[in-house]
C-alpha cells in the first residue's frame, strides 16, 4: 500500500478483481489490481474485447465482482447506497442514442436527481449548476432541442454535461471521443483537463485513440485479455515494446513538436 | 417562458377535469330513458355528502333517480376507472420497456385472464367475492398467475431483462390463446359467451365492482406515480439511470407488480379492452411532454374520458342492444391515432 498523508481517503483501490458475466462463462476480468489516486487523468486503453468496458461496469456497481473487491475512499463499493454512489462517481456512457423527446435541458437536469427529493422541483443552485455544465460543454445554445434530434456529437456533449452536473469527484467516461469530429474530440478532452484543474475532478476514461490518450492523460492503464498489462505514467507505459505486445502491431514514436508529448504511428510489418 | 409553460400545462389539466365532469353528467343523461342534463346533475349532486342536502329532489321522478344512480353511474364510474388504470399502465410500460408498442397486455395479463374466465364459464360454478362473480375471480387469478410465470421465466439470475420479459409475455400470450381455442373446440356451445367476454363490456357494472376497482386504481396509480422521476431517467437509458443512483431492477419489479394488479383488476371487471392503454398515452404525451410527473396524471384523465365516451356510445348507439366496448375503442381510436401519427410523425414514441 502506498503511504501518503491521506492515503486511502482519496483513492479507488481495486483488489484482485475477477468477473464473468454468467456462471459458466470464462473470466472477462482476471485478477485486476490497481489504485486510482485523486488529481489524475487516467486513460484506459487496449484492444477490442480486452475488458475495458467490463472494468468500468464493475467500478460503477452495474455488476458485482466474482472475486476481489473495489474500495472507494475506504468503503467497499457494494456497501454504498446507489444514490450515495451517484454523488461520488458519474458516468458518460458509451451508447449516446437517446430515443426520447426530453429537452437537452431536462436531460442535463437529470444529473441532479441523486440530490433531489422525490417530487422536488429544481432549486436555484440546481439550475446554476446545470447551466454552468451546459456552457462548459458547449451545449447551452441548443438547450431547448429535443434529445432525439441531436447529432452524435451533440448527444455526447449533453451526456457529458449531465455527468458534470452530477457534481462528483470521480468522472468515468466510456470512449467519449468515439462519435466526435476532430474539433469536438479536442474540445472535449480539453474540457476534461479543465475539470481536473478547476473542479478537482479525477477522470477515468476509456479511449481508443492512443494519441489522444498520450496527449491528455498523465496515467495510462493498458489492458489485454481481461488483465492489466501495464500501468503507470503515460511515457512509461506507451513504449514500442509494450504497445506491440498489447496490440500485436508495430508503432513508430515521434516527438510531437506542438505539445512536447509523443506521437504514435501504427504500422504493420509487411 | 418556463413559467408560461407551466401555466399552460396546469390549464390543460384543469380543462381535462372539467371535460370529465361534464362527460359524466352527460353520459348519465343519455340512454333509453333520456333525462335533462340538469336533472342528472341534481341527482348526482344530491348524493354528495353535505352539499347534497341543499338539493331538493322532489321534482324528479323516483324511477329516474334509480336509473341514474343505480344503473348508469356505476357503469360510468367503472368505465372511467378502467380507462384511467389502463392508460396509466400503458404510459408507464412505454417508459419502462422503452417501447412505443408496449401496452398493458404485453406481459400476457389479458390472455391469462381470458383463460381463467373461459375455465369459469365452462365449469358453470357460481361464487362471488368483493362484487366479482366467478368469471371475474378466475380472470383476476388467471391474470396474476400468468404474470408471475412470465416474470419467473424472464428473470436471469435475479435480473429482469426488459427484452426478455416482453418476448416471454408475447410467447406465453400466444400459447394461452391456443389454450382458449382448444377449450372452445370442445365446448362449441360456449363460444359466443367467451368471445363476447374477450371483447370487453361494462354491462355488468355494480357499485360493488366500482369500489373494488377504486381500491386497485387508487393504490396502483398512486404507487406508479411515486416512480415518476425514475421513469423519466430510465427512458434515457438503463446505464444512465443506474449511474444516476436508480436501482433499475427494483423499480422494474415494483412497477410490474403494481401494473399487473391494476390490469388484473381491470380485466376482471370488464374483460379485455385493448387500444386505450396503447394509444391514450401517446396522444397525451403530445400535450404533456415526456415528463411522467405530468404524463401519468394526464393519461389517467384522458383514459377515463375516452373510455366513458366509448362506453356511452357502446350502450346507446344500437339501443336496446349494445356493442362490445372494445370494438368502439378500436374503431373510434384508430383513425384518430393515425391522424396524429401523420401530423406528428417524430413526436410520437416514448
Amino acid at each position: 500500500m502506498r503511504e501518503s498523508k491521506n492515503s486511502y481517503k482519496s483513492q479507488i483501490t481495486v483488489n484482485e478483481l475477477s468477473w464473468k458475466p454468467t456462471k459458466d462463462h470464462k473470466n472477462i476480468l482476471e485478477k485486476i489490481n490497481i489504485t486510482f489516486d485523486k488529481g489524475n487523468i487516467y486513460g484506459i486503453i487496449g484492444p477490442n474485447g480486452s475488458g475495458k468496458t467490463s472494468f468500468i461496469k464493475n467500478l460503477l456497481h452495474f455488476v458485482e465482482p466474482d472475486k476481489g473487491n473495489i474500495m472507494i475512499e475506504d468503503v467497499n463499493l457494494l456497501d454504498y447506497r446507489r444514490k450515495d454512489l451517484a454523488k461520488k462517481i458519474a458516468l458518460v456512457p458509451q451508447n449516446t442514442t437517446m430515443d426520447s423527446s426530453f429537452l437537452v435541458y431536462d436531460v442535463v437536469m437529470m444529473g441532479r436527481v441523486p440530490y433531489q427529493k422525490r417530487f422536488a422541483e429544481a432549486s436555484q443552485s440546481d439550475i446554476d449548476i446545470v447551466t454552468e455544465a451546459m456552457i462548459l460543454t458547449d451545449c447551452y445554445s441548443f438547450k431547448d432541442k429535443e434529445v432525439d434530434m441531436l447529432s452524435g456529437g451533440e448527444a455526447q456533449r449533453v451526456l457529458t454535461a449531465r455527468a458534470i452536473a452530477q457534481d462528483t469527484e470521480w468522472l468515468i467516461l466510456d470512449e467519449p471521443t468515439a462519435s466526435l469530429d476532430v474539433k469536438h474530440q479536442i474540445e472535449l478532452m480539453e474540457s476534461l483537463v479543465k475539470l481536473k484543474k478547476h473542479k478537482n475532478k479525477t477522470i477515468i476514461t476509456v479511449l481508443h485513440d492512443i494519441n489522444i490518450a498520450a496527449t491528455y492523460c498523465n496515467q495510462i492503464i493498458m489492458m489485454k485479455d481481461g488483465k492489466v498489462h501495464s500501468h503507470g505514467k503515460t511515457e512509461e507505459v506507451l513504449t514500442k515494446d509494450k504497445l506491440r505486445e498489447v496490440y500485436e502491431i508495430n508503432f513508430e514514436i515521434l516527438d510531437n513538436m506542438k505539445n512536447g508529448k509523443k506521437y504514435y504511428i501504427p504500422y504493420t510489418c509487411d | 417562458m418556463k413559467k408560461r409553460n407551466r401555466v399552460r400545462v396546469h390549464g390543460v389539466g384543469f380543462l381535462l377535469i372539467i371535460i370529465l365532469a361534464l362527460e359524466v353528467i352527460l353520459s348519465a343523461s343519455v340512454g333509453s330513458a333520456n333525462l335533462s342534463f340538469f336533472n342528472s346533475l341534481k341527482i348526482i349532486i344530491h348524493r354528495i355528502p353535505v352539499i347534497g342536502n341543499f338539493y331538493d329532489l322532489s321534482d324528479v321522478k323516483e324511477v329516474y333517480i334509480k336509473i341514474v344512480w343505480d344503473i348508469r353511474m356505476p357503469r360510468i364510474l367503472l368505465a372511467g376507472l378502467t380507462g384511467c388504470a389502463l392508460s396509466v399502465v400503458g404510459a408507464s410500460f412505454q417508459g419502462l420497456f422503452k417501447n412505443p408498442l408496449a401496452d398493458p397486455h404485453i406481459l400476457g395479463v389479458s390472455s391469462g385472464a381470458a383463460v381463467g374466465a373461459t375455465i369459469a364459464m365452462l365449469s358453470g360454478m357460481t361464487m362471488s367475492f368483493m362484487g366479482l362473480g366467478v368469471i371475474g375471480i378466475f380472470a383476476f387469478l388467471g391474470a396474476l398467475i400468468t404474470v408471475f410465470i412470465v416474470y419467473q421465466i424472464a428473470c436471469v439470475g435475479n435480473k429482469i431483462s426488459t427484452v426478455n420479459i416482453v418476448l416471454t409475455g408475447t410467447a406465453v400470450s400466444m400459447m394461452l390463446s391456443a389454450v382458449i381455442s382448444l377449450l372452445m373446440a370442445f365446448h362449441h356451445d360456449q363460444i359466443e359467451k367467451v368471445y363476447l367476454w374477450t371483447m370487453g363490456s361494462f354491462s355488468s357494472a355494480t357499485w360493488q365492482k366500482v369500489s373494488f376497482m377504486s381500491f386497485f386504481t387508487l393504490v396502483g396509480i398512486v404507487g406508479i406515480f411515486m416512480f415518476a422521476k425514475e421513469l423519466d431517467v430510465m427512458t434515457i437509458g438503463n446505464d444512465s439511470a443506474k449511474s444516476l443512483g436508480i436501482d433499475t431492477s427494483r423499480v422494474k419489479k415494483y412497477l410490474i407488480i403494481l401494473a399487473s394488479l391494476l390490469v388484473a383488476a381491470c380485466v376482471s371487471v370488464s374483460g379485455i379492452i385493448g387500444f386505450v392503454g396503447l394509444v391514450i398515452p401517446h396522444c397525451i404525451r403530445l400535450i404533456s411532454g415526456p415528463k411522467h410527473k405530468r404524463l401519468l396524471p394526464f393519461s389517467a384523465l384522458g383514459g377515463a374520458i375516452f373510455m366513458i365516451f366509448c362506453d356511452t356510445i357502446a350502450r346507446t348507439i344500437t339501443a336496446p342492444s349494445e356493442l362490445p366496448v372494445g370494438v368502439i375503442t378500436a374503431i373510434l381510436g384508430t383513425p384518430y391515432f393515425i391522424y396524429l401519427l401523420q401530423h406528428n410523425k417524430r413526436k410520437l414514441g416514448a
